[in-house]
């Protein structure tokens, strides 16, 4: 009795997978379901992901992404909330460490070695690859020593004059500067959520780090100073290779030379960023930026 | 009736002006278009509201001034019949009085005069309670009656209620106000009466402290000396002692179990080291006279150093390890309630556990570490017991831990306790001398506060 309970559930559950697959490969051009579609790899690649796996606990966040990021290229990662954007950037600088139950399995490499591995420092890693996170979270000290925490702990500086320079300079490059120049002895936390996100961006820069994550930089901010984002963005794209996660398609278009979409934990879609929102590969990644879904 | 079935009533009189000024306020609706301000049940709550609040004033008020008026009137034949008596008879006549309405004396061989007046005193309660209970449903009906016929669509129940509740909120802080203005001078006034017996550069300065005074006038030397300054030292001692052990050791478990330490490792010890504080503190003065400060002596001797059998050092000890807790388990608290996004943009520069603690964590918990620390110290000088049992009683001037001192509390204790005269200097100076504390303390908080002021960083 039992047992034919148990065959007629795999019964259903077989028919309504094969529906499912035949659903699937009519809205896939080609690829099967499980590979990202595009072009996930690059030829000289600053950091390397392949097979990356997290859980919360027994919850799986993200599955078997494979990804490349190059060497001075803006890569955006747009997706509909809560399909692992965040919890993959952190995974960059291994932020994840700091949530107990997160775990991550795989390898990302940066400059050819395994981020991962036990021989790996953290901490050098994350002044190697900062972070700009999704809610401001300014220190609450002093706009100055806000900025100038990063340079401080890594004896970046040997004077008080060289720290003024890099403070001033950072606040420029996140065009805080001119709003803030006459109080930098006030709270940091005392500005308004948009200069707040601008002051984490200036603390970010100032530790000089060689790959910068940002998880939605600008959505407390306004067009104006959104645009001095881009512009700083568009700018650090010399020296450092940046992963930006945005909401904002506009925006990934402007600033990012390639374009991942991200669906229920898994990598759909990387291209080119022109191709994706021109002429997107996958249907999933058509009905995102076509605006049907998400 | 006794009065206690009237505030019975009075719970059903105001359940049924709940219920009757929501109903009124779902019948005053009589249009679509209209609607209630506010929703019907604050109409309810404030039709009760209107019907409890004064007459359970009214009862409050009886409970406490009636059987002072009662006593006064059935008393006052007792009196005029009796012309010459002192304020101590008078007194006694009325605890008879008392004791007989209560029934605790039996009625037989009284004073007739006495008697008279029991059996006023029981006529005019049973009168009083009628008049009690009649006055209270006036003062029930009469505004709840009122209120209910204003109750309207657009009358603003929500906004009255809201201003009875915020009226209570003030009456229940008041309490808290009033209770230490009430402490402060009942120990200023008696504290008058002793500097007024010694003078105040004498208490505040003086080096020496012996309370015994001399009982008859020929007894030779003990002439009594009231110097403070031994007494605060060995307060201050043993207190730093205790500090000095506890807000180290404290603070590093609370680092240790908020930052360092797995959830199911703090799930243990947290509540292990809070165990330290349910320690009644008599067991901890077993502890310090019997185990620590022969340890302490016999490790003095050792070194060749003299140790006292009673030391300051001993009572300090005990006493840090006994307020821990209330330094690692607040500090705890308020570092695990940093925001876990200060820590994530710490780590995100690059910055390492201890970078992080020392430069975000801390700052940003500071006030409730001071917090934490100020609760610890006050509990210090507050304690006794340690200290009777492991630092002594005699009041030494010195700043060597290793003897034996004696502290503010401790000294309060040892003059009032026993018969003693209430205006002795003997007894008086434990007023002053619970004075001199009480401002101390207050010192260190004010102290703290301006701390906590000026390095607190603020985070939302
Ligand atoms: N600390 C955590 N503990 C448990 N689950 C988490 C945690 N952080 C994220 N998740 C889960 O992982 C999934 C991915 O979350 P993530 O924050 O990466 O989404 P996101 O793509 O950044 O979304 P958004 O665009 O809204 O920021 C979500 O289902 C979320 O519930
Ligand atoms: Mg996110």
């Amino acid at each position: 009795m039992a047992m034919d309970t148990v065959i007629d559930m795999a019964d259903t559950f077989g028919v309504g997978k094969q529906v499912h697959e035949q659903e699937v490969t009519k809205a896939l051009s080609r690829e099967d379901d499980s590979q990202t579609v595009g072009a996930p790899f690059v030829d000289a690649p600053r950091m390397v992901c392949r097979d990356v796996n997290v859980y919360y606990g027994e919850k799986q966040a993200i599955s078997n992404v494979s990804l490349d990021v190059a060497e001075h290229e803006v890569l955006a990662m747009i997706g509909p909330s809560g399909c692992g954007k965040s919890t993959f950037l952190r995974c960059l600088n291994r932020m994840n460490d700091t949530v107990d139950i997160c775990r991550v399995t795989g390898e990302i490499l940066l400059d050819g070695r395994n981020i991962y591995d036990k021989s790996v420092d953290v901490v050098p890693l994350r002044a190697q690859v900062g972070m700009v996170f999704q809610k401001p979270n300014p220190f609450p000290k002093s706009i100055f020593e806000n900025v100038a925490y990063g340079p401080k702990i890594h004896g970046l500086t040997n004077s008080r004059f060289e720290l003024q320079d890099i403070v001033e300079d950072s606040l420029k490059k996140a065009g805080l500067w001119d709003e803030v120049s006459d109080r930098l002895d006030q709270p940091g936390t005392g500005l308004s959520g948009g200069q707040q996100q601008r002051l984490c961006i200036a603390r970010a820069v100032a530790v000089r780090p060689e790959v910068i994550l940002m998880d939605e930089p600008c959505s407390a901010l306004d067009p104006i100073a959104t645009a001095t984002v881009e512009d700083l963005i568009t700018e650090l794209r010399e020296h450092y290779t940046i992963v930006i996660v945005t909401h904002n398609m506009q925006q990934a278009a402007r600033i990012s030379q390639r374009t991942a979409y991200f669906h229920l934990g898994r990598l759909i879609e990387v291209n080119p960023t022109d191709q994706v929102f021109t002429n997107p590969r996958h249907r999933l990644t058509e009905d995102y930026i076509t605006g049907r879904f998400g | 009736m006794s009065p206690n079935l009237f505030l019975v009533v009075l719970l059903g009189i105001s359940a049924l002006a709940y219920r009757q000024g929501k109903k009124k306020a779902f019948a005053s609706v009589t249009e679509k278009s209209q609607r209630l301000h506010s929703l019907p049940n604050y109409y309810g709550v404030l039709t009760a509201l209107w019907c409890f609040i004064p007459a359970i004033l009214i009862f409050l008020l009886w409970q406490l001034f009636s059987d002072f008026i009662l006593t006064g009137i059935a008393m006052q034949d007792v009196f005029a019949n009796t012309p010459h008596l002192s304020p101590a008879e008078q007194n006694l006549l009325i605890n008879d009085m008392r004791n007989m309405v209560a029934g605790v004396v039996s009625r037989v061989d009284a004073n007739p005069l006495v008697e008279q007046a029991v059996e006023r005193y029981l006529n005019i309660r049973v009168i009083s309670h009628m008049a009690l209970g009649v006055i209270m449903l006036i003062a029930a009906l009469i505004p709840g009656c009122w209120i209910y016929t204003r109750i309207k669509p657009e009358f603003r129940a929500r906004n009255h209620v809201e201003q009875i509740v915020e009226i209570l909120l003030i009456l229940c802080s008041t309490v808290a106000i009033l209770t230490t203005v009430g402490i402060v001078l009942s120990v200023l006034f008696e504290s008058i009466r002793f500097f007024q017996q010694v003078p105040l550069w004498d208490f505040l300065f003086g080096l020496k402290w012996s309370p015994q005074m001399a009982i008859r006038a020929d007894q030779a030397g003990s002439s009594g000396s009231f110097g403070a300054v031994p007494v605060f030292a060995g307060t201050f001692m043993i207190s730093g002692i205790a500090l000095a052990v506890a807000v180290p050791i404290g603070l590093m478990s609370a680092i240790y179990l908020s930052e360092y330490a797995g959830k199911k490792l703090r799930a243990v010890v947290k509540p292990l080291l809070e165990i330290l504080a349910g320690v009644p503190t008599v067991v901890y003065g077993f502890f310090a006279a019997l185990v620590v400060a022969p340890l302490i002596r016999d490790m003095g001797l050792t070194m060749g150093m003299s140790v006292s059998s009673e030391s300051a050092l001993a009572a300090g000890l005990v006493m840090g390890i006994m307020i821990i807790p209330f330094v690692s388990s607040l500090s705890d608290d308020v570092i695990n309630a940093v925001p876990q996004s200060l820590r994530d943009g710490s780590y995100g520069l690059g910055a390492t556990k201890s970078e992080t603690i020392k430069n975000v964590i801390i700052p940003a918990a500071l006030p409730g570490i001071v917090g934490s620390i100020l609760l610890a110290a006050s509990r210090a000088i507050g304690e006794t017991m340690i200290v009777v049992m492991a630092a002594g009683l005699s009041a030494n001037l010195t700043a060597n831990p290793l003897e034996a001192v004696t502290t503010v509390t401790v000294q309060i204790v040892t003059l009032l306790v026993g018969d003693q005269e209430f205006d002795s200097p003997k007894t008086l100076a434990a007023f002053a001398l619970g004075l001199l504390l009480f401002v101390t303390t207050l010192m260190l908080n004010v102290v703290a506060l301006y701390v906590v002021r000026k390095y607190r960083e603020e985070y939302e």
